[in-house]
């Protein structure tokens, strides 16, 4: 699947439900499926820090793919970050840099991006953006 | 007195809903909502009577500084300073501590010298401090808390010593809610002539300051945490420092002759105030001054201590619910941390439901790092809030624990 039809899938997801309450159930439901990040990358170097909740990312590549492991340890930042790993692991770095990230927006998680809130989740979209630009130039 | 309805309904933004909820506003500790009255008198100079102050001859400059002045007279009267000339207007809390440390430092602060702060002191009132050590190889010293989050006295006795330039704490915390002993404080430090900036962001709104009575030096508040506008706080100072303290900004107005060689300032107050100042909120800082006095400051204080009473019994009677600051002396804040959930967590779903409060460190990391704790929630409640109100975060809290478990 593409990265823009993994999005559309999360949309259509998200759009079962109308409550709040509902969509911040599924999300926690969705941070308990993320695999669990091998707990010799949870330090400081992997670390992505924000002042409400921490992220760890970790990226591996084997010359082709990209895959990222992840953890937060706020349980609704954990439920974005396997979004966000659903639709941005296992792609090519090329991929990854060109990725436009609409399905946030669209399941009405923009204010959980969004700079003013500092969770984390945007310096993680960045960081792995930086991560696909090293592993390409390091391809090139 | 006005009753809980009538005083809800002098404040437009508590009749609002988000998320389709009513809200509940339990953020007063980040910044407070503004009664009728103070948008009123913003509003007012903006369409009647806007002027930049003190420059023109012109009709409503001379209206502006009036009315500019008219919010200094007020402003002392409220915190009981002597003199006009004492109470200087700044951007806030952060912008009096900011220029007392810079000027105090330039002045008086030797390599070796030593500054006393608590623990329990917000970010505001650390760097400032720790900037001008920087700048002048001084040392802070930090007063230790005990568990409940009060001062150890007897720590704080044991720091004076003869290297001690000036001490500067909180009133209240604004993380875990406690009241500081201010009297003991400061008499301990004048006993040995150092002089004691108060940072009352925390104090001045939630009952009767009197600078002449606590015999302070200094004292700092914003203008926005007494239900005011934004962008204005006040500094007080003893004339007798204020006299001999530079000031911290060169600009326009505070001078009084100005060549390229040599400038003279101008007189207090003016001396501290660097351009233009922000008027419009001078100006609104009074309407909320004199707002709260229509309540009474006895009033709020026994409100808020009723909601903070009925508050603390209801969190404490929630199951994995801890209470960080457990101080008898508190303002009406209750940090709190449910078991094993994320304060973000709890915070997001809370909102959700329509009920705001805050989350994190509460720029105070080192209050943090005593617990070993990386946060807390925070319900920062004052007077307009209700016991029913409370009994929504209650709700809340069971919410977030079905949610999570």
């Amino acid at each position: 699947m593409s990265i823009t039809e993994i999005q559309d899938n999360i949309v259509e997801e998200f759009s079962l439900f109308d409550d709040w309450m509902d969509k911040y159930n599924l999300l926690i439901d969705l941070g308990k499926e993320l695999p669990v990040i091998d707990p010799k990358f949870k330090v400081k170097d992997f670390l992505i820090e924000g002042c409400q909740s921490k992220v760890w990312l970790h990226p591996g590549f084997d010359g082709n793919l990209i895959t990222f492991t992840a953890d937060s340890d706020a349980i609704i930042t954990r439920g974005i970050v396997a979004l966000l790993i659903k639709v941005l692991s296992n792609r090519s770095p090329d991929e990854i840099i060109n990725s436009d990230l609409y399905f946030i927006d669209k399941i009405g998680l923009r204010q959980n991006l969004s700079p003013t809130r500092s969770n984390g989740l945007l310096s993680m979209v960045r960081q792995m953006k930086l991560y696909a630009i090293a592993y390409n130039a390091k391809n090139k | 007195m006005k009753d809980i309805a009538e005083i809800r309904a002098d404040f437009p933004i508590l009749n609002r809903k988000v998320y389709d909820k009513p809200l509940v506003y339990f953020d007063n500790g980040a910044t407070t909502q503004k009664p009728q009255c103070v948008i009123d008198a913003v509003d007012e100079v903006y369409k009647s009577y806007n002027g930049n102050i003190h420059r023109g001859v012109h009709y409503l400059s001379d209206m502006s500084s009036e009315a500019y002045e008219n919010s200094r007279e007020k402003v002392r009267s409220f915190v009981n300073a002597d003199k006009r000339e004492e109470i200087i207007f700044t951007s806030g809390t952060t912008g009096s501590i900011n220029g007392i440390a810079f000027s105090f430092g330039e002045q008086y602060i030797k390599p070796g010298d030593e500054i006393i702060l608590s623990r329990l002191e917000h970010h505001a009132n650390i760097v400032p401090w720790q900037m001008m050590c920087e700048r002048k190889g001084a040392v802070l010293r930090v007063i230790p808390i005990n568990d409940k989050g009060e001062i150890i006295l007897e720590e704080y006795y044991k720091l004076l010593s003869s290297r001690t330039k000036i001490v500067s704490v909180t009133q209240a915390s604004n993380a875990l809610g406690t009241v500081l002993p201010l009297i003991e404080i400061i008499g301990a430090a004048h006993s040995v002539n150092v002089p004691v900036l108060i940072d009352g962001a925390q104090g001045i709104q939630h009952g009767i300051i009197d600078v002449k009575a606590l015999d302070c030096d200094f004292y700092a508040f914003s203008g926005h945490k007494i239900y005011g506008p934004t962008g204005i706080g006040v500094l007080y100072g003893k004339e007798k420092w204020l006299t001999e303290l530079d000031p911290f900004q060169g600009g326009g107005d505070m001078v009084d002759k100005v060549t390229f060689e040599k400038t003279t300032y101008n007189e207090l107050p003016f001396k501290f105030e660097a351009g233009t100042m922000n008027y419009p909120a001078a100006i609104g800082l009074a309407s909320a001054l004199d707002y709260v006095l229509s309540i009474g400051r006895e009033n709020i204080e026994s409100m808020e201590k009723e909601l903070l009473s009925y508050a603390t019994e209801r969190l404490s009677a929630i199951k994995g619910v801890k209470i960080f600051g457990t101080s008898d002396k508190k303002i009406s804040t209750i940090s709190f941390h449910i078991n094993g959930i994320h304060q973000y967590d709890t915070g997001m779903i809370l909102d959700k439901m329509g009920i705001a409060v805050r989350t994190g460190t509460h720029c105070a990391q080192p209050v943090m790092d005593r617990y070993g704790i990386d946060g807390t929630v925070r319900a920062s409640l004052c007077f307009y809030n209700t016991k029913k109100e409370i009994d929504s975060l209650a709700e809340g809290i069971e919410k977030v624990k079905s949610m999570f478990a």
